[in-house]
């Protein structure tokens, strides 16, 4: 059921904004946004019960959490960029969107270095 | 919250594009743009608590 209701979210944003870019194009960018905004606040709810799967899982297996809260962090800096840089292609604006991505990139390579040093030294060790 | 927050900004939106023409026809050239510029920065204030309330709640769920 929640399905319908972002649906029509999405649509009546759409109308909103048809009516209103031809003459106020900045507020047809900014209802966009608000559309975006409230279709992801309702579904955070339900990641949650995911992200606690995930984490169920991860310890009755024996991996130990960090990996976990790694991977965790990951998702969030690219959903985060993700959304930054759609919004910027949305008004027309790519190239901010593209160095948006660029630098979303380099900061999960950087936040991933632990998991890269750790199969890199086991790579090693298997070839000694 | 959800959806009125959206009709809230598109009537500023309205009333703004109307207020301009208004003003434009009765030649206050100055106004307009000043109206422009007040409804723009009352949706701009509602819309950067709306993404910091995002942000917070992808920051708690991915926990940053």
């Amino acid at each position: 059921m929640d399905i319908v209701k972002i649906a029509i979210i999405g649509i009546i944003a759409v109308i909103l904004i048809l009516t209103i870019k031809k003459d106020r194009p900045e507020f047809g960018i900014i209802i966009s946004i608000v559309a975006g905004i409230i279709i992801i606040t309702f579904i955070l709810g339900k990641l949650a019960a995911v992200i606690k799967l995930l984490e169920m899982y991860s310890n009755k297996a024996g991996i130990s959490n960090q990996y976990l809260i790694i991977l965790l962090k990951i998702t969030g800096i690219a959903y985060i960029s993700e959304f930054a840089a759609q919004i910027c292609r949305d008004a027309g604006e790519s190239s901010i969107g593209s160095k948006v991505e660029i630098a979303s990139k380099i900061i999960i390579v950087v936040v991933g270095i632990p998991i890269i040093t750790a199969v890199l030294d086991l790579i090693i060790s298997l070839i000694k | 919250m959800e959806i009125d927050l959206i009709f809230r900004i598109a009537a500023i939106g309205i009333l703004v594009s109307v207020l301009n023409a208004v003003l434009k026809k009765s030649d206050r050239e100055e106004q307009a743009m000043m109206t422009t510029l007040a409804g723009l920065i009352v949706v701009l204030m509602m819309v950067v608590k709306e993404i910091a309330k995002l942000f917070d709640a992808v920051k708690t769920m991915f926990n940053f």
